[in-house]
């Protein structure tokens, strides 16, 4: 008995394990459409056809979202008869894994840039960028963006670059005029050192390379080369965006979010807490929560290097198991036409991700203009494969940016690049 | 099940296989097996075979697509473990940090639980006390509460400026550290107060699993302390629970002796309940010792492993290892260590709770003085 006990309690520990392992996912067992489908699905070759329907994956945004993409989704159906179903996943990652490895993974999916890298890796998605009809009009750095070993794998779903989004009261209260508009690093110093007072601080944003990375952008550096082959992140202009960033963190004018008690750059402009703060188109719809704000989308003022921002953008994944590609590819290209597009962007919010729709958006959107004339000069974050490890150490180091010191963040951040470009 | 066969066999002086087939008995093994083939079935599709399944790929270049047993998944021998212990690159660092976050977790946790959990028992099962039924539920009430539900409590009450610091705004005037966004060890910030701010050059140098010495004694983060407070807060009912049932069945004879000889209450509780206590304690050591390494809700749900990675412990990092970079054969190396270093700490304390025969020092304390040799 006794020792039976011990049998199942480490058979029990043995399963916890694996729960904690396999998060007790998928049919691993499953020898389906994986190892048949044979090749490793980046030939860019001849797309499957069948008259299986379609299922659509979104990590969706809220309601708005969902709706207004099965609305797109049903419409296409009925042209082109061919059933497709619409499903938001609770955690798209996650639910994704799950798909591949069990063989049956949804046919479209949003793919984010840092996710790319390892489903092209393993094979899990197709490349079909060359085959869209519309590739053309895709902005030339999404496409960039998404581009993985000289492959245009997915179509860019919508885009935003960072911008400087200011609280139009507290501004006018600090005295402020357009005339200050912050136009280079110093007149931003300054108008962040007008606005700072009691609770207020005058730049916030979060403490992570997606944010901090605009002003490196600025200073013109960069953390992949533009080719994503060389490590460049420990260089002159990396160090000097740090530097600044550090020098105004010290003097409290600049502050994270995490350190007012605010959850995001948005967060901290609702709650009044910072008086500027640096984010995407995104921060539209979180700032609906607070009516008493004013927002001023404005463009980030130029560092030494000239005008300079990152870019954020998704794209729809198809996957290398899916057994109808070519109904899947026409989905994309109806979905990514610059009519349905604009919809979304009414629903919504997103930037259209072609070129055709800017000016209708722009028309549309006057106040949110800033955003998309960053498309002309914003950088793509890197995608290489396992670069979401080096964000996440290079964040852990930037949180403690204000006693840390520039160059030896670089240092380690060049090295753990170092290990994975190339 | 065990007990008819022993009874059976036991007069017989010697049992020979044959025996057993013929006769009444016979095909008795076959429904045997019959009998448990739907356990065997069940753990066998549901615990046996997964293990050995994630065993394999932790030993494979599997990258999540499709059957892990496909032709094109290779072995690549110890290559994940390799990497992970290898004290070179990101993902052995990482490692690091998770072993050495969770481990200060684990040193802090355990102890303070079976303490407070003990603790709770006593005072609940005083004679004396009035109302017992309902502190009984409200100590156990946190246990069967969702972590989910208790994380999404603890962020609210530990924000920056939550319930928590407003609280030590008002007892101490000063102002309370922003919980689940400071990165400082709590060891680091102790030497701090003594003037130690930076590592001394002796253990600055990167060492075991990439990180250095100053880096493995940080401690706790701030924000992996109030983890360390829920945990203790949530699992000491459960533990609780043990510890009555054990409590009751402690004889009151022993304890009544004890009163004749002498003994204060002090004195009654650390030499006659507690050591009656042993194999109760054993388990909730054990119980808390598996349930510490393998904390992942907290992290996943409460702060993602920041800030500065200081919340990362291997369990979340096998997910998110597995999940979001693809990389299952890392993700299932780091359970299995996890797994052995489980293991090895519970054989550790099983040694170290094991029944001693009373040492001669204390034999000699107890013996009359004119007994002496």
């Amino acid at each position: 008995m006794r020792h039976s006990r011990r049998l199942m309690a480490l058979g029990g520990v043995g399963l916890a394990a694996t729960l904690a392992l396999a998060g007790c996912g998928g049919s691993g067992f499953d020898d389906g459409p994986a190892a048949s489908g044979g090749a490793n699905g980046t030939d860019g070759g001849g797309l499957t056809s069948s008259d299986d329907a379609l299922t659509i994956m979104i990590g969706s945004s809220g309601d708005a979202e969902t709706a207004a993409v099965k609305e797109a989704v049903a419409a296409w159906s009925k042209d082109s008869g061919v059933d497709a179903e619409v499903i938001a996943a609770t955690d798209l990652t996650q639910q994704l894994s799950q798909g591949f490895a069990g063989g049956n993974p949804p046919d479209l999916f949003y793919l984010a840039t840092e996710l790319l890298a390892g489903y092209a890796d393993n094979g899990s998605v197709i490349a079909y960028g060359d085959q869209l009809e519309n590739k053309g009009d895709f902005y030339p750095s999404l496409v960039q963006n998404f581009t993985y070993d000289d492959k245009f794998f997915c179509a860019p779903k919508d885009f935003s670059t960072l911008q400087l989004i200011i609280n139009k009261n507290l501004w006018d209260k600090a005295g402020l005029t357009e005339a200050d508009i912050p136009t280079d690093w110093d007149s931003l110093a300054a108008a962040a050192k007008k606005l700072t007072s009691g609770n207020t601080t005058g730049l916030v944003f979060s403490g992570e390379y997606q944010r901090v990375g605009a002003f490196m952008a600025e200073a013109g550096g960069r953390l992949v080369s533009e080719d994503g082959t060389t490590a460049v992140a420990d260089s002159q202009e990396n160090a000097d965006a740090l530097a600044y960033v550090k020098e105004h963190l010290a003097d409290g004018t600049f502050a994270y979010a995490a350190d007012v008690g605010a959850g995001w750059g948005g967060e901290a402009l609702g709650k009044q807490l910072g008086a500027m703060t640096i984010e995407g188109n995104w921060i539209t719809g979180a700032l609906g929560d607070y009516p008493d704000v004013d927002p001023l989308v404005v463009e980030l003022p130029a560092g030494p290097a000239g005008k300079g921002t990152l870019q954020f953008t998704n794209c729809w994944g198809m996957a290398a198991d899916s057994p109808n590609q070519e109904a899947a590819l026409s989905l994309v290209e109806y979905l990514t036409t610059a009519e349905q597009q604009l919809a979304f962007s009414k629903a919504f919010g997103p930037m259209p991700s072609v070129q055709s729709a800017a000016e209708q958006w722009t028309t549309d959107n006057p106040d949110l203009e800033a955003f998309l004339s960053g498309a002309d000069y914003a950088q793509g974050v890197p995608t290489n494969d396992g670069v979401s490890d080096v964000f996440t150490d290079f964040n852990a180091q930037l949180a403690t940016l204000k006693d840390g010191d520039p160059a030896t963040i670089l240092k380690s951040v060049q090295s753990n690049l170092e290990a994975i470009v190339g | 099940m065990a007990s008819p066969v022993i009874t059976e066999r036991a007069p017989e002086k010697t049992p020979r296989r044959d025996h057993r087939s013929r006769g009444l008995r016979r095909g008795e093994g076959v429904a045997g097996w019959l009998f448990v083939s739907p356990v065997v079935v069940i753990l066998g599709v549901f615990l046996f075979l997964p293990v050995l399944m994630a065993l394999w790929v932790s030993v494979s270049d599997w990258g999540g697509r499709g059957s892990p047993l496909s032709p094109n998944v290779n072995f690549v021998g110890l290559d994940n473990y390799g990497e992970l212990t290898s004290g070179q690159g990101l993902r052995s660092r990482d490692f690091g940090t998770a072993l050495r976050n969770n481990a200060w977790y684990v040193f802090l946790v355990v102890p303070l639980q079976t303490a407070l959990s003990l603790f709770l028992a006593v005072l609940v099962s005083r004679r004396m006390m009035k109302a017992r039924g309902f502190f009984r539920t409200a100590f156990y009430f946190p246990s069967v509460t969702s972590s989910v539900a208790i994380t999404v409590l603890w962020i609210f009450l530990f924000s920056a400026a939550g319930p928590v610091n407003a609280l030590i705004a008002a007892v101490t005037g000063g102002k309370g550290p922003n919980w689940f966004n400071d990165p400082r060890g709590i060891v680091h910030l102790l030497f701090g107060v003594f003037g130690v701010d930076a590592a001394p050059a002796a253990i600055s140098q990167p060492g075991f699993l990439g990180l250095s010495g100053w880096d493995w004694i940080a401690g706790p983060s701030v924000a992996m302390s109030a983890f360390i407070i829920m945990a203790v807060f949530t699992t000491s009912g459960t533990f609780m629970l043990l510890f009555i049932a054990a409590l009751q069945n402690v004889g009151y004879e022993l304890t009544e002796a004890g009163m004749m000889d002498g003994a204060s209450a002090w004195q009654r509780f650390w030499r006659i309940t507690l050591p009656q206590l042993r194999p109760t304690l054993f388990t909730v050591i054990t119980l808390g010792l598996i349930g510490c390494w393998q904390v992942f809700d907290q992290i996943y749900t409460g702060t993602k492993g920041q800030p500065g990675k200081t919340t990362i412990t291997p369990a979340y990092l096998s997910y998110t290892s597995a999940f979001s970079n693809q990389d299952w054969g890392i993700g299932a190396a780091i359970a299995f260590i996890l797994f052995l270093i489980i293991i090895a700490f519970t054989l550790l304390q099983r040694w170290l709770l094991r029944e001693r025969p009373v040492s001669k020092r204390r034999i000699r304390a107890y013996t009359p003085k004119g007994a002496r040799s």
